[in-house]
């Protein structure tokens, strides 16, 4: 007897259900072992997380809160990833947005109030598209690998937001951040800490579900993503796709940006650079880049992230959670080739006949 | 061939060996023998599991059931390494050499036992003693990248003797080669029968089984249909039809020559090597006409490949001009050329002409997705695509267990198929076909011969790449040779002889040389 790995003619249903939930528990039992090692009660600790991130109203606010820059961050990796373009510069194109509403918000005074929200949201969105652009013409015109400039220029921009809010932009008092958007041009609120972000996000996940799974234009991303060689002898143009669909995910990811200052932050301070980006790869990863199972991915991320705050109040250090999160992460990810792959035993040649 | 005793034990004999991939029985209970000095023939269509018994042989999968005795031994092949330790050896239709490495580096690349340093003197010496021995001509300093594929193909061989092989498997080991380099295989092979080794090769060619082999064995279906030996068979044609199991028209159903109109014309196309010398296309030109169809004939990589992306839009060009339906279409986007009437059955199925992890429906439609006829206002209109799919299967014959099946799945012949199906399904009156039938069996192989011809009493013109000169005498009207970036010589199809154009793809430009 032996066992091997065997490729599945469908990807299956089945375990595409079952493998996040026993890979869940696996987690849970390895983040065990760390905190017993730790000289906490496992269980205590784990119903705690689960308390901070659900226990009450509020708490359920917040970790919905955190789902809506999330999710979109989620979308925008996922459309580049479709294409194996590998953006990992959501977050700076995150940042980028930020800046661009900033900037309305600061020194377009001549807007109509009615007009400074949609406005500046317009341009913030455009700010995270140039930023999540440059990388992919860069790729397009010139085959520059994108995982280097998408990952450099988060740096650029973040280093430049830090300069903006600490110098240029800095707001008369105090030691940092930009001045409070005027209050007619937040995001209303809908639930407590829940904003109507939320619609932004939920309506962009339909969208973009039609488009990648109904359209021409997501057929062609499929046809690139899988066989770039093929697609361009049918005539699909690599390049202007690659171009578009940076567009279009620096645009998303910019939204997220968007969003979260003009509903949360309201400011252009320290903690732009949320890491909302980055873990957007990991929800694009774990959905299957399929834009309604982000949804559920992205929710368990805030959750994880509003969860382990509460380690604080069990005399744990503030790095635990972030451990946490990685023991839950890596079982998830590692279960995921049971979804392609099934496991099957081989019986060996003697035992077989004679 | 003479014939060889049979009385001593197998070298190899494989019993009921079955296989199962997803979907499909690639073997069913097949039985396999093999004796020392023999060459035996494995013949069979694409997907019949010709490649998949041997690669079992070689540890590369391992069988469901069934036994496999190595000399007489019961053997447990679970690598190429445990194979190798057996004494057998493949050479793969893709060759495993690494094209800057030298000769002498290939060979002992991936070695266990050998010394940090290895001593390359020594290796030298034995790579020479052995490449004199079977009248393999190679030098171990060259590097692989300078060599012809016939010399690489040599390298493989070295690289199986040296380890010690006395049983070796090639898979389709003429496809690359060009008729003087096939009859120089034969030379070798001999050689090494008279030493005491062993062959096993994979073909779907008649004419070079009734040449190369002691025994034959026909596979259909994954099944062993037959095995005798070769000095048995009476006709070839009946070869043919155990490995299809069913009569093959030898003779293509074809119209008289009615060319029309000139419809692709190409003037001095030009196109430089990215890194600067000869060029790669050098001032071709020629022209085809409407119901013609324009053979290009030559050994692989003499600008062939490049000529058809040019066409296409693939290639940029460095000078020269393209028409295509009297419009000037150089250096124009694939988009572009592919709506101007030009269908393209690209040379490479699996990298250029499928999407593998696609459905057959999918890949169908890659052509018409942005028409009318499958979408509308940008949305794809899946039971369209559905109703398109499941005609173009039966008109075409594709065999598939559904529409939804990914492509991969699918054998050479039904890829090949696929394609076929959808660029003449959307051809616009010309279509370039660069090496159809490669690797295809026969049945497959008449289907696509037959597409094309059907295409030209049509009245399309229809470009047609192909390596095997009795492919392009039967199907083509007329017959330029290519040879290092350029057209040698263009002929009529039916005043060509084999001789002539075999001349004119070695280069020799005259008749009198």
């Amino acid at each position: 007897m032996r066992l091997a790995l065997e490729k599945r003619d469908y990807r299956s249903t089945r375990m595409t259900v079952l493998v996040p939930i026993v890979s869940l528990l696996i987690s849970f039992l390895l983040g065990a072992v760390v905190l017993a090692i730790s000289n906490v009660n496992p269980l205590q600790t784990y119903g705690a997380m689960l308390k901070g991130a659900f226990g009450s109203q509020t708490k359920i606010q917040y970790t919905i809160a955190k789902t809506i820059p999330l999710l979109l961050c989620g979308l925008a990796v996922g459309i580049a990833f479709r294409l194996k373009f590998w953006n990992i510069g959501a977050e700076g194109q995150y940042v980028a947005g930020v800046i661009g509403i900033t900037w309305v918000m600061q020194f377009w005074t001549f807007l109509p109030n009615m007009l400074l929200l949609p406005v500046g949201m317009l341009i913030g969105v455009l700010c995270g598209a140039f930023w999540g652009g440059i990388p992919g013409a860069l790729k397009a015109q010139w085959s520059v690998d994108e995982t280097l400039t998408t990952l450099m220029m988060n740096y650029i921009i973040i280093g430049y937001a830090e300069y903006l809010y600490i110098n240029a932009w800095k707001a008369p008092r105090g030691n940092m951040g930009t001045v409070r958007y005027p209050e007619f041009a937040w995001l209303p609120r809908i639930w407590g800490r829940v904003h109507s972000g939320i619609y932004f996000a939920l309506i962009l996940v339909v969208i973009l579900w039609f488009v990648l799974y109904k359209t021409r234009w997501g057929f062609e991303l499929n046809m690139i993503g899988k066989n770039r060689r093929a697609a361009q002898c049918q005539g699909v143009s690599i390049k202007r796709n690659i171009i578009l669909a940076m567009l279009v995910s620096g645009g998303i990811a910019g939204l997220a940006g968007v969003i979260d200052s003009a509903a949360v932050t309201h400011q252009l301070t320290k903690g732009v650079n949320s890491g909302y980006g980055f873990t957007g790869i990991i929800i694009a990863w774990m959905s299957g880049l399929n834009p309604f199972v982000s949804i559920v991915v992205a929710l368990i991320m805030a959750a994880l992230e509003t969860g382990s705050d509460a380690l604080q109040l069990m005399k744990l250090p503030a790095a635990m959670g972030e451990v946490m999160q990685g023991l839950i992460l890596i079982p998830l990810l590692a279960g995921s080739i049971f979804t392609e792959y099934k496991l099957v035993t081989h019986t060996s040649h003697k035992e077989a006949t004679v | 061939m003479s014939e060889k005793n049979t009385d001593e034990t197998p070298v190899v004999r494989m019993v009921n060996i079955t296989k199962h991939f997803p979907g499909v029985l690639a073997n069913d209970s097949v039985d396999l023998t093999l004796h020392r000095g023999e060459v035996l023939a494995l013949l069979g269509e694409n997907g019949a599991g010709k490649s998949t018994l041997m690669n079992m042989l070689v540890g590369l999968y391992r069988p469901d059931s069934g036994e496999i005795y190595v000399k007489g031994k019961m053997a447990e092949i679970n690598s190429p390494q445990d194979s190798m330790a057996l004494g057998i050896g493949m050479i793969h239709q893709e060759f495993m050499l690494v094209g800057n490495m030298t000769v002498a580096e290939n060979i002992i690349l991936g070695m266990k036992d050998l010394p940090f340093v290895p001593p390359m003197a020594d290796i030298k010496a034995k790579i020479t003693e052995l490449s004199k021995r079977y009248g393999l001509q190679v030098y171990p300093d060259k590097v692989i990248q300078d060599l012809s594929v016939g010399e690489q193909q040599r390298v493989e061989i070295l690289k199986l003797l040296y380890r010690g092989a006395d049983i070796l498997i090639l898979d389709e080991p003429t496809a690359v080669l060009t008729p003087g380099e096939a009859r120089d295989l034969n030379e070798i092979l001999k050689k090494m029968l008279a030493e005491g080794k062993s062959a096993i090769f994979i073909t779907h060619k008649m004419d070079e089984v009734m040449e190369f082999s002691h025994t034959v064995q026909v596979l259909r279906r994954g099944k062993s249909v037959s095995s005798c030996p070769t000095n048995t068979i009476k006709r070839v044609q009946d070869l043919a039809n155990m490995m299809v199991g069913r009569d093959i028209l030898f003779s293509l159903d074809r119209g008289p020559y009615k060319p029309t109109d000139v419809m692709v014309e190409a003037r001095d196309i030009t196109v430089l090597p990215i890194g600067g010398g000869k060029p790669v296309l050098d001032k071709v030109s020629f022209s085809i006409r409407g119901g013609e169809i324009f053979g290009i004939a030559g050994v692989a990589g003499n600008g062939q490949q490049q000529l058809t992306e040019a066409l296409t839009g693939l290639l940029r060009v460095d000078s020269g001009t393209i028409l295509l339906n009297g419009k000037d279409m150089t250096n124009k986007t694939p988009l572009q050329v592919i709506k101007s009437g030009v269908s393209h059955i690209p040379a490479d199925r699996g990298r250029m002409g499928v999407v593998g992890d696609m459905s057959v429906g999918d890949n169908l439609s890659m052509k018409k997705y942005r028409t009318q006829e499958l979408s509308s206002h940008s949305v794809i209109n899946r039971s369209w695509v559905r109703k398109f799919a499941d005609h173009l299967i039966d008109v075409f014959t594709i065999k598939t267990p559904s529409q939804d099946t990914s492509v991969k799945f699918l054998s050479g012949g039904n890829i090949q198929k696929t394609i076929l199906a959808r660029e003449i399904d959307s051809c616009g009156g010309i279509l370039i076909a660069v090496y159809p039938s490669r690797g295809l069996d026969v049945g497959a192989t008449e289907a696509v011969r037959q597409n094309l011809i059907k295409q030209r009493d049509k009245g399309n013109a229809v470009l047609l790449v192909s390596e095997e000169l009795e492919e392009l005498l039967m199907v083509a009207d007329k017959i330029a040779v290519m040879f290092e970036g350029r057209i040698m010589d263009i002929v009529d199809a039916d005043k060509a002889s084999t001789e002539r154009l075999g001349m004119l793809m070695a280069g020799v430009e005259r008749e009198d040389v």
